[in-house]
């Protein structure tokens, strides 16, 4: 940490005339105070600053700013400066700090409360106009699919499917075992106070599969695929290589939407089964070794409880929510910026949107199931 | 005799939102132009490539090619301009999940009916065409900055265009690997008579292959200058062109 001097710049007002005297080194110079005091004098009727700068040592660019701010202080002010008194290094370090020739044409606008309603409406309307764009889009894919007409690659949909499907068995099982487990302990604790601690094996059968695995299967899949999509489509964005697909007349969601859509679409529901049965396993782990409940009865009250419906349900809902997720990330990396920063808003926004859409979709579906005795 | 016109800019008012960058621009390219746009960084350039090339839309004004207006054109009528035209992007914009030859077979199997085994060989024709025999398949994290340029520049040539854009070509290349991009642009021109269209700020290109340009001042938002860059390094219209001719020296 730099030696922080106090002493070393004063400011010394005479009459009419200010100076700045600079003695010694003036290094880590905190100019808090002293550019305070420099700003204050404008209303001293100054007519003008010289600087005396005979025992400067050392020096930073602490000691600039207190120039660079003096001098613009005395720029709007109409006060006159004589640098004469500083190093001829110094005088041309504020001459070229002053000499940008080009002044922003547009910055940061200050609007009223009012102007920036509208702008934030504006705003709303544009982004409901991408998002409907690109669904339309998609779904005209996908009729140019099923037409034949689409230039969506076979190999791109294969290696989608690989990154989205077997190469995530791995997570979805440990992560599905241990909600399975921990579905089964929170269960056991309640359920032990009745004596019965056998309907935990009900309990973790229907809680995974009638929603927990697909949950658990698209919390997951929106923060390792969601996001991936939205990055690497975002570093094409910023690569440019969008603007050539779409140079080329190509259609950006045949060529890069489809494929990844009908992966998660066919690997949701699969892992959504797999996240169910490594849930049950979990469940049986704590029913059959911590709770020390019988091994074949515990599977007798998990079948029993095991419905077609309810696992159907489970699936669908893992297929709707691969839908979300592929859509999520796609959107997002499309209509990334062309920076760095930018692919990481995407796929920080595709998560987000995938697990909030998930969540409302999940809300719909058991209002609709609700309605229809399901 | 006459040249044919075969970009014709009327009007032209280029820019985002309420933001204008540049007004009011007219200019022609005619067919075997190796055309330049220039000026310094922010004069909008790239923005005015975009614009050519149907990426963004002109806020005011026309872009014909070959009698299109690709302004106001339907999504049909761009698409057949785009058949005809090749862009090669700063970064050489090459798929990275795909090899070169897949890169330069993607418009050949989007708009010809060539057999597989054609599509493949006019790829790799392509390929020899910029210096890249027997890099078939290789992926673009494998080659240099210049052969990903190169390689590039064979997917823009892959459809035999009649206009082929390149943003800012030298940009991240040594002097030789740009000059010798540069004597690889002269020869497609003079080669394949395919009109050029170059955005650059570097003054070797620009003198090196320029017989026709814009200059863009991001100042006054206009085109402050048009023709022969070397003759308005001659005869220049006014200081800034000549100080951006000069690199900065001014009168």
């Amino acid at each position: 940490m730099p030696n922080r001097q106090k002493n070393n710049v004063q400011l010394v007002v005479q009459d009419n005339a200010a100076k700045i005297v600079l003695n010694g080194d003036v290094l880590g110079h905190d100019s808090d105070d002293i550019v305070r005091q420099i700003q204050n004098i404008s209303s001293d009727n100054i007519k003008n600053i010289t600087f005396d700068a005979q025992a400067l040592g050392m020096w930073d660019s602490s000691l600039l700013v207190v120039l660079y701010e003096t001098l613009r202080m005395a720029q709007a002010n109409s006060i006159k400066t004589d640098m004469s008194g500083l190093p001829k290094n110094l005088q041309d370090l504020m001459k070229l700090a002053f000499a940008d020739d080009r002044k922003p044409t547009h910055g940061d606008s200050q609007f009223s409360w009012l102007e920036s309603l509208g702008k934030g409406t504006f705003d709303l309307w544009a982004t409901i106009n991408r998002v409907c764009n690109f669904l339309g889009t998609t779904l005209s894919s996908v009729g140019r699919f099923l037409r034949r007409k689409s230039v969506m690659r076979g190999i791109d949909f294969f290696s989608a499917l690989n990154d989205c499907g077997p190469k995530a068995i791995a997570i979805v099982s440990l992560i599905s075992f241990l909600v399975g487990l921990i579905l089964a302990f929170v269960g056991a604790v309640q359920l032990q106070t009745f004596g019965a601690q056998i309907y935990v094996a009900s309990l973790v059968t229907i809680g995974m599969c009638r929603i927990m695995g697909a949950i658990m299967v698209g919390i997951i899949m929106a923060g390792r695929t969601g996001s991936s999509y939205a990055a690497t489509i975002g570093t094409m964005q910023v690569n440019e290589e969008l603007d050539a697909l779409q140079t080329m007349g190509m259609s950006k969601t045949d060529f890069l939407v489809l494929p990844r859509l009908f992966a998660l679409i066919l690997a949701m529901p699969i892992l959504t089964m797999l996240s169910d049965i490594m849930g049950m396993i979990g469940g049986a782990f704590v029913g059959v070794f911590m709770m020390q409940l019988p091994y074949n009865e515990y599977w007798k009250y998990a079948f029993n409880a095991f419905t077609l419906k309810n696992f159907l349900v489970g699936v669908f809902h893992g297929f709707c929510f691969g839908i979300i997720i592929a859509l999520c990330g796609c959107y997002s990396g499309l209509n990334c910026g062309r920076n760095a920063d930018s692919v990481g808003l995407a796929t920080t926004k595709s998560v987000v949107c995938a697990i909030v859409w998930m969540i409302v979709v999940t809300g719909i579906i058991t209002v609709i199931c609700q309605e229809l005795g399901i | 005799m006459s040249k044919t016109v075969k970009i014709d800019v009327k009007d032209l008012t280029v820019g985002y939102g309420d933001y204008v960058l540049l007004h009011d621009a007219e200019y022609q390219v005619n067919k075997g132009d190796v055309f330049i746009i220039m000026g310094g960084s922010g004069c909008g350039k790239s923005s005015m490539l975009r614009v050519l090339t149907g990426l963004i839309s002109p806020l005011k004004g026309s872009v014909v090619i070959d009698d299109t207006d690709i302004a106001h054109a339907s999504m049909e009528e761009v698409k057949k301009i785009r058949e005809k035209s090749g862009i090669l992007y700063q970064s050489g914009a090459l798929f990275s999940s795909m090899t070169l030859s897949e890169n330069i077979m993607l418009p050949l199997q989007q708009y010809t009916d060539y057999s597989p085994a054609t599509i493949r060989e006019l790829a790799s024709l392509k390929l020899a065409l910029v210096g890249l025999t027997g890099f078939d398949d290789f992926y673009p994290s494998e080659i240099s900055g210049g052969m990903k340029k190169r390689a590039g520049l064979a997917r823009a040539l892959a459809l035999d265009p009649d206009i082929v854009y390149f943003d800012e070509p030298s940009a991240g290349l040594d002097p030789i690997s740009s000059h010798n991009l540069d004597d690889l642009i002269l020869e497609i021109n003079q080669s394949l008579g395919t009109t050029i269209v170059v955005v650059t700020h570097e003054l070797a290109s620009i003198f090196a292959i320029g017989n026709n340009s814009i200059f863009l001042d991001a100042e006054t938002k206009t085109i402050l200058a048009r023709g022969d860059p070397k003759e308005l390094l001659k005869n220049p219209p006014n200081e800034a062109v000549y100080k951006f001719l000069t690199r900065g020296e001014g009168k």
